[in-house]
């Protein structure tokens, strides 16, 4: 990676994460453990270095699929988690 | 082709935003975690065509099978024991960083030693790793309080704190080998055990009354795990987005703990909160 490039992605590390600070500052404590899965959920995106890792190779490929299983499991189950849990929400309202 | 990739990731940035914000309101959340599910499958669909899908039936097989085991899991789960699967999911989104990280490293160590690797990608494979061993192996641990499988109580033993930065000290100087000979792999191994023993160490001494907070603090760390393999892999959306769960998940932690009237900084030294919470 040339040194441009990885101070042009610190860039966007500094202003992504300040992003991520300002977004939940005011969140009532009935959607502590909500957000809390969503954003789990969207740690998934871990997926997207998993799909680029199965290519040919072979140790580095089977890693890559254990990678893309796991994080899969981390995606699809995150959101489907979050979503009944906030289903309960509606319903109690 | 490229264009078209990198605007799709775009989107799905500006969409992760957009869904984060709303999951802050009671009447907008569910909308919220809608629009990030369609970042995702956004985010994910690029890059099926960005990996140009030179290994497909590998790649699908692998998705379909986690994507069942998730729905599955994600549907049979009691309302009572959502966190523990939000520990379970979370470990295992740590658990696929340190794994990405680990294929990246045995590409460039192994397979395809000509590969040049500069400083910068060997330090993010090997902060990819100790991020995500430790968001492995704690979340497990979490999982275990919060379930009764592990006791509730904090697990508290003299000289505990000594330990952990003996084996923390030892996890830096395996990574100063690796990042001066890309080849060493043993000492890339022994810091991926050495972070899998810090994760369970680190949650252990805390009670279970504790373990929400201890997960959002988890939460937050695959996030920067995801961060990292942005940096090894160049990808800008894994960056953004990880870095994005993890400034919002530390101050997600900052905000239950003042909830709860505890300072984050008890929770982490543990031993408090021995009342427990699970089980």
């Amino acid at each position: 990676m040339s040194l441009e490039n990885f101070i042009f992605l610190l860039y966007i590390l500094v202003l992504a994460s300040y992003c991520g600070f300002e977004l939940i500052a005011k969140v009532p404590p009935t959607l502590h453990t909500p957000l809390m899965s969503g954003s789990n959920a969207i740690s998934g995106i871990t997926i997207v270095g998993a799909i680029l890792c199965v290519r040919e190779g072979e140790i580095s490929k089977y890693l890559g699929m254990v990678a893309l299983i796991l994080a899969t499991i981390n995606v699809v189950g995150g959101y489907a988690v979050t979503d009944r849990m906030l289903q309960m929400f509606k319903k109690k309202k | 082709m490229n264009i078209l990739i990198q605007i799709t990731y775009l989107v799905a940035t500006i969409l992760f935003i957009v869904g984060i914000k709303k999951l802050n309101r009671t009447q907008e959340a569910r909308q919220g975690n809608i629009l990030s599910a369609v970042a995702m499958l956004l985010a994910v669909l690029a890059t099926l065509v960005e990996s140009q899908l030179l290994t497909p039936i590998e790649t699908f097989s692998c998705m379909l099978l986690g994507g069942a085991i998730g729905l599955v899991w994600a549907r049979r789960v009691e309302m009572t024991q959502m966190p523990e699967m939000v520990a379970i999911f979370n470990g295992f989104g740590g658990a696929a960083s340190l794994f990405v990280a680990f294929s990246d490293y045995w590409t460039r160590a192994v397979e395809q030693p000509s590969l040049s690797t500069d400083l910068i990608t060997i330090i993010s494979i090997l902060l990819s790793v100790i991020i995500g061993g430790i968001t492995f192996t704690g979340s497990l641990t979490a999982y275990g309080k919060l379930s009764g499988k592990v006791s509730g109580n904090a697990i508290v033993f003299s000289g505990q704190h000594m330990l952990n930065l003996v084996l923390l000290l030892a996890a830096v100087a395996c990574g100063v080998l690796v990042a001066i000979e890309t080849g060493s792999v043993t000492a890339m191994i022994v810091m991926g055990v050495i972070s899998l023993v810090l994760g369970i160490l680190v949650v252990i001494p805390i009670g279970g009354a504790d373990m929400p907070v201890v997960i959002s603090l988890l939460n937050s760390y695959s996030g920067m795990a995801a961060c990292t393999t942005g940096f090894v892999l160049n990808n800008s959306v894994l960056i953004v987005t990880g870095a994005l769960v993890g400034a919002s998940g530390i101050i997600l932690t900052q905000i239950m703990c003042k909830a709860m009237n505890r300072s984050l900084i008890s929770v982490l030294l543990g031993g408090f909160g021995a009342t427990s919470g699970g089980a």
